[in-house]
């Protein structure tokens, strides 16, 4: 009897947490609903974001949060590769290895406020100094400064994810074909790239999902300026920043609607590419 | 010389090629660690000057002032991430073994998807979340509502933890106890909890460690505070929000209590994420 008892007092903790899963979705839309009825799809095309005359568009954030992803992705993919290629194949003991993998461990825990803190204050008058050598308007702060921390910000976790796939491949399939005569970089092609590739594509969807939502680094350097980037160096926004800076300064409950309505496009971008992620890494283990 | 392995010529290609490759990839690995070693190293140079014994035990002061410390933001930051582990301990313990020992039920399942949900979600909507749910019903900021975010974002790594450490405690324990007789429940509590402790120990630090340095999910919940408070119904200062305060101010000084903290923040998480992973490793 008490066995019983004891499967179904077990069985409580899950049900409570689908129920808070549960609720945080309906809290959600229960607090974006009157910026659904009020704005409609027009929410997603509307390009503008001005308090003062009462217009509420969402489109320069979304598209301003998308882009600055991707440009971090563009950045920090092929260099998380290489990380990841020479931790997980060419060099897997040894000091230099483990220097790097010490290095990326404590990097992954570092967080994101002190990236901020860091790009505000090294990155952005780099970036700035940059700018004035190509001739436009020396901001620092912007869609490229954004991207780049971004990128720092996802190489840690990136690189250690694709370190983890390329490591998995069999030490039999490695050694048969540099047996048979391949070059190393015959076998990281034809051998280690096919196999790994659906955990590279995980780590991929991971760090887009985890990027997307990166709050604090991203407030800090991309300039907060509600409009879209006519060019790389433009400062934008994004939906998190502009919920980091927005939300708690409005009580105008028009406002907060239209917040937690961003927020709502955000969870499902972040949650589409973090299941995504992890339902490959489900799949092939 | 006409192998499958092709004419001098091709081999030659062939191992430049490889060469090449491997120079470029070291190459490009080895420079990018390098260049984010100097971003701790930044951390710690700029931090280390501003660190001394009233920096620990005084309270911010204004621009300008000397002596100035970080006591109410590391008190503050012990406050949330307690109370965060005791809200979401507790549960995150129970829900992870539920999960390793039923793991076919449907109920189960829908956990793992709804596990895997929470782990997706950007922090800054779980500061959304608690502020609707205790911010607004109490009318004010408070350390509670930052707490309570926190613990959502905590309770997923503790739940993993938790139910990988007890799906890893050996069956024939599991059959040895049962064997001589002894009931499941009973099992459960003095057989596969005690062997998983070592893991549930690693998850609830990791929990704490990644919660530590959370920003985002306390700017509109914690809210921040100059002053020493020790109440849970009141807006509280944390680390991460001095931090970001500090760094974004356009005093110098103030930057640099910003690069201290950042300092000490760092050695915390660092020393609990690394650190437990070291010693129950072993």
């Amino acid at each position: 009897m008490t066995d019983r008892w004891f499967k179904i007092g077990l069985l409580v903790a899950p049900a409570f947490l689908i129920t808070l899963v549960g609720g945080m979705a309906i809290t959600l839309m229960w607090g974006a609903s009157s910026s659904f009825q009020q704005a409609g799809w027009g929410f997603y095309t509307q390009l503008t974001w001005d308090p003062v005359h009462h217009v509420y568009g969402g489109g320069v954030f979304i598209l301003g949060s998308v882009v600055t992803t991707l440009l971090a992705l563009f950045l920090a993919i092929p260099i998380a590769l290489a990380i990841g290629l020479f931790t997980g194949y060419y060099f897997t003991t040894g000091p230099i290895a483990v220097m790097s993998q010490w290095v990326l461990d404590l990097l992954a825990s570092v967080p994101s406020v002190i990236f901020g803190f860091w790009g505000l204050m090294v990155m952005v008058p780099a970036v700035r100094h940059f700018e004035m050598l190509l001739g436009v308007a020396p901001y620092g702060v912007g869609l490229f400064s954004g991207a780049v921390v971004l990128a720092t910000m996802m190489i840690p976790l990136t690189a250690s994810l694709i370190r983890e796939s390329v490591a998995t491949v069999s030490l039999e399939l490695k050694e048969g074909a540099l047996a048979l005569g391949a070059t190393p970089l015959e076998v990281v092609r034809h051998i280690v790239w096919p196999i790994s590739l659906p955990g590279i594509g995980s780590a991929i969807m991971l760090g887009f999902g985890r990027a997307i939502g990166e709050t604090m680094a991203v407030t800090m350097v991309v300039g907060n300026a509600n409009h879209l980037p006519t060019h790389l160096f433009d400062p934008t926004n994004t939906i998190a920043s502009l919920i980091a800076s927005e939300f708690g300064e409005t009580s105008d409950p028009v406002v907060v609607a239209h917040l937690i309505h961003l927020g709502l496009i955000l969870l499902v971008l972040s949650l589409a590419a973090g299941m995504l992620g992890r339902y490959i890494i489900r799949k092939q283990s | 010389m006409h192998s499958t392995m092709g004419t001098d010529a091709q081999l030659s290609r062939r191992v430049w090629q490889d060469r090449l490759f491997k120079l470029i990839l070291v190459g490009v690995a080895l420079g990018v660690v390098l260049l984010l070693t100097t971003i701790i190293g930044f951390v710690i140079k700029q931090g280390v000057s501003v660190i001394n014994w009233s920096f620990f035990t005084q309270l911010p002061q204004p621009p300008g002032a000397r002596y100035s410390g970080i006591l109410n933001a590391i008190l503050g930051t012990l406050m949330l991430t307690a109370l965060a582990s005791i809200l979401s301990i507790p549960v995150g313990m129970w829900c992870g073994v539920a999960m390793a020992e039923h793991p076919l039920h449907p109920l189960v399942k829908w956990a793992q998807v709804s596990v895997d949900g929470i782990q997706s979600i950007p922090s800054i909507l779980f500061g959304i979340m608690a502020y609707l749910w205790v911010v607004v019903p109490m009318g004010q900021f408070s350390a509670v509502a930052g707490a309570v975010a926190l613990s959502m974002i905590m309770l997923p790594i503790v739940i993993r933890a938790v139910e990988e450490a007890v799906r890893r405690v050996p069956t024939t324990m599991r059959e040895a106890s049962l064997a001589l007789g002894v009931s499941p429940f009973r099992t459960t509590i003095k057989v596969v909890i005690p062997c998983a402790l070592n893991g549930i120990l690693t998850g609830s630090l990791l929990g704490v460690s990644r919660i530590s340095g959370e920003t985002a999910p306390l700017l509109f919940t914690a809210f921040g505070s100059p002053f020493l408070v020790l109440s849970m119904f009141q807006p509280v200062q944390s680390m991460p929000i001095l931090i970001y305060n500090y760094a974004t101010s356009p005093y110098a000084d103030w930057q640099q209590i910003g690069w201290g903290a950042s300092l000490v923040l760092i050695l915390f998480c660092f020393v609990l994420s690394v650190g437990t992973r070291w010693v129950f490793k072993r």
